[in-house]
C-alpha cells in the first residue's frame, strides 16, 4: 500500500504541470535572443548526422570485433600476420612522418622567409599529392620504378626491389602525406613575417641559431599539429599502398590491406578485429589532435 | 595558396636571413624525388601510347561508366557536404551546448579513421542486414552496392574539408552585417542568404572542391559498398586497380591520366571561381 501511495506522489499531476510549464519556459522564445528552435532544430540535426555518418559506422567496427567473443577477438588481434602488419604500418607511419617533417620545415621556412619568383607556383606543386587519387599516387611508382618503368631497368641491374617491396610501401605513404606538415606550418610562419629573424641576422645569429630560436618556438604548436594530421593519414592510408605492396601476406600488408584481405575471405570477426586496433590508434590521435588544439589557444 | 604573400625581400634586394640556399636545395631535391619525377613517369608513360590506342581505352563503355558513377556520385555527395557541412560549423561557431568540444572533435574522424575500417564499417551497417541498411530495405531502398552507398562513403570522407573550410570564415565574420540587416527589418532566413551565406561562399567552394575531388579519388572507402558491378557501380580508381592486376599498364595510365586532368581542371576552376569572387567583393 505504501508504495502505490509513493507511486501516486511521484505522479503527482502537479508536478508534471511544473514540468510542462517549464519545458514550455525554455521553448519560449526570449524577447532579445534568437528563437531557440531553430538553435535546436539545427543542433539535432548535426547531431543526427554525426551520429548516423559517423559514430554510428565506429560503433559497427567495434562492436563486430567482439562480436565471436572476447578470445576470439585476442586471437584475431594477436595472430602472426596482424602483427607484423601492424609493425609495417608502423614503420611507414614513421617514415612518412620524418620525411615530411624535415620537407615541411625546409619549405615553409623557404616560402615564408624568402620572397622569390615561382614562389606562388612551387606552392601549387606541393599541394599536388592532395588533390591526387590514391590509387594514382601508387601507379606512379609502378610506372617509375616497375619492370615497366624508366627506372625499372636499372633496379633491376642492381638488384634493388622497390615496387612490391617495402621501400615501394612508405614511398607511397610519403607520397600521399607529402604537403600535410607543410600545409599547418606555412600559415603560422607566413603570418609570423620575418622581421624578428632579420633582427637576428643583423645581429649576427646564424641561419641555425635564427630557427632553433626565434622560429621554431613561434612554430611548435603548428608542428605537432601537422605531425598528429601526418601520421594519421599515413596510418590508414590504403589505395596507395594496395597498388604497390602486392599484397605479400607478412611481408608488404600494411594493416588497413590485412582488414581488406580478411574481409575479402569472409573472416569478418577478424577482420574487425583488425580495424579495432587501427580504430583505437585513431582514436588516440583525434585525442592528441584536440589537446594540441586546446594548447594552442 | 589563398593566403596573401607577404613581400619578404628588403628595398636593395639583399637577403638578411641566411639559409635561402639550403632550404631552397632540400625543398627541390625532395618535391623533386619524391613527387615530381614519380609524376612525371605518368605523362612519359602516356607518351608511348597510341593516341588511337588511349581513345580506345578511354572512351570504352566500362571506362566512361566508371568516370561517370565517380564524378556524379563525388558530386552529390560533395553537395551534401556542402548543406550538412554549413549547419555543422553555423552550430559548432554560434551555439553553445553541452557536448559541443566532442562534437567539433568528430569531425576530423573520417581524416584519421582509415579508410579500410571505414569501408568495411559502412558496407556492413548499410547492407540489408545491417542496422541502418535492414530499414531502408523494407521499403525497398538498397543502399549497400549501389550509388547510394557509394555516395554515402563519399560524404564520409569529404565531411570534414566542407567544415573545416567554413568554420574559420564564420568565426571571423563580423556580426554588425548582420545586426544592421535585422535592424533594418530583414529576417532571419532572408539575413542568412543575403548577408551570411555571399561571404562565406568563397570558403564553401574551396570545401567543396576538395571534398569532391576527395570523392572523385577515394578508393578505400568505396570500393567496399560499391560491390563493383560493371557499368553500374565501379568507381574509377577501382577500374585502374583492376587494369594494373591484368598487367595491363598501358590501359591503366591512360585512365589515370584522364583522371588526374579531370582534377587539375577542377581545382583550377574553383580557384579561379576564387579569386574572382574575392576582387568581386572588394571592388
Amino acid at each position: 500500500m505504501k508504495k502505490e501511495e509513493d507511486l501516486e506522489k511521484n505522479i503527482n499531476p502537479d508536478a508534471v504541470g511544473d514540468g510542462i510549464h517549464s519545458i514550455q519556459k525554455v521553448i519560449e522564445p526570449p524577447k532579445h535572443a534568437s528563437r531557440p528552435i531553430v538553435k535546436y532544430i539545427l543542433i539535432a540535426v548535426s547531431a543526427l548526422f554525426l551520429l548516423v555518418m559517423l559514430v554510428i559506422p565506429l560503433i559497427v567496427a567495434l562492436v563486430n570485433a567482439l562480436g565471436d567473443g572476447w578470445a576470439a577477438y585476442k586471437e584475431a588481434v594477436l595472430d602472426e600476420y596482424t602483427l607484423k602488419a601492424l609493425a609495417l604500418t608502423l614503420l611507414a607511419t614513421v617514415s612518412a612522418v620524418l620525411v615530411n617533417t624535415v620537407f615541411g620545415m625546409f619549405a615553409a621556412y623557404l616560402l615564408s622567409k624568402f620572397y622569390f619568383r615561382g614562389r606562388q607556383a612551387l606552392a601549387t606543386l606541393i599541394d599536388i599529392p592532395f588533390s591526387i587519387s590514391p590509387v594514382i599516387a601508387g601507379l606512379v611508382f609502378i610506372l617509375t620504378f616497375g619492370n615497366i618503368g624508366w627506372m625499372g631497368d636499372f633496379l633491376k641491374a642492381h638488384d634493388i626491389k622497390i615496387v612490391f617491396a617495402v621501400p615501394g610501401v612508405i614511398l607511397a605513404t610519403i607520397f600521399v602525406t607529402f604537403p600535410f606538415v607543410f600545409r599547418e606550418l606555412f600559415p603560422v610562419m607566413n603570418a609570423q613575417g620575418n622581421d624578428e629573424e632579420e633582427a637576428a641576422a643583423l645581429m649576427g645569429a646564424g641561419g641555425f641559431t635564427i630557427f632553433r630560436r626565434i622560429t621554431f618556438p613561434h612554430i611548435k604548436w603548428a608542428l605537432l599539429y601537422g605531425v598528429i594530421l601526418c601520421t594519421a593519414r599515413a596510418m590508414g592510408e590504403f589505395g596507395a599502398v594496395s597498388v604497390i605492396s602486392g599484397h605479400l601476406r607478412g611481408k608488404t600488408n600494411t594493416l588497413p590491406l590485412h582488414v581488406e584481405i580478411l574481409y575479402n575471405e569472409f573472416n569478418t570477426t577478424a577482420a574487425f578485429a583488425a580495424s579495432s586496433i587501427l580504430v583505437i590508434l585513431a582514436a588516440l590521435v583525434l585525442i592528441a589532435r584536440n589537446i594540441v588544439e586546446w594548447k594552442r589557444k | 595558396m589563398e593566403q596573401q604573400i607577404v613581400k619578404v625581400k628588403n628595398k636593395k634586394g639583399v637577403r638578411v636571413i641566411p639559409g635561402f640556399g639550403l632550404s631552397m636545395g632540400v625543398t627541390l631535391a625532395m618535391l623533386g624525388c619524391l613527387v615530381l619525377i614519380p609524376l612525371a613517369s605518368i605523362f612519359i608513360s602516356a607518351s608511348q601510347l597510341k593516341p588511337g590506342e588511349f581513345l580506345d581505352v578511354v572512351t570504352s563503355r566500362q571506362v566512361v561508366s566508371g568516370y561517370a558513377v565517380s564524378l556524379s556520385c563525388a558530386f552529390f555527395a560533395a553537395l551534401i557536404n556542402a548543406a550538412f557541412g554549413i549547419v555543422l560549423a553555423w552550430v559548432l561557431v554560434r551555439y553553445d551546448f553541452p557536448g559541443k568540444r566532442l562534437m567539433d572533435g568528430l569531425i576530423e574522424l573520417p581524416f584519421a579513421l582509415p579508410t579500410a575500417v571505414a569501408g568495411i564499417s559502412l558496407t556492413y551497417l548499410y547492407s540489408d542486414q545491417g542496422w541502418i541498411g535492414s530499414i531502408f530495405a523494407k521499403i525497398g531502398v538498397d543502399i549497400a552496392y549501389t550509388r547510394i552507398g557509394i555516395t554515402i562513403a563519399m560524404v564520409f570522407v569529404g565531411i570534414p574539408f566542407v567544415v573545416r573550410a567554413v568554420q574559420p570564415v564564420l568565426e571571423k565574420l563580423d556580426r554588425q552585417y548582420e545586426e544592421a540587416a535585422l535592424m533594418l527589418g530583414a529576417n532571419k532566413l532572408y539575413t542568412f542568404f543575403r548577408v551570411i551565406l555571399p561571404e562565406l561562399f568563397p570558403a564553401l567552394l574551396a570545401g567543396f572542391g576538395l571534398a569532391f575531388a576527395r570523392g572523385i579519388g577515394e578508393y578505400g572507402s568505396v570500393v567496399f559498398i560499391a560491390g563493383n558491378i560493371p557499368y553500374k557501380t565501379q568507381i574509377a580508381p577501382l577500374l585502374i586497380m583492376t587494369k594494373l592486376e591484368q598487367y595491363k599498364y598501358a590501359d591503366a595510365t591512360a585512365i589515370a591520366l584522364v583522371l588526374l586532368v579531370i582534377s587539375f581542371l577542377l581545382m583550377f576552376l574553383i580557384n579561379s571561381i576564387q579569386i574572382y569572387m574575392q576582387r568581386f567583393s572588394k571592388a
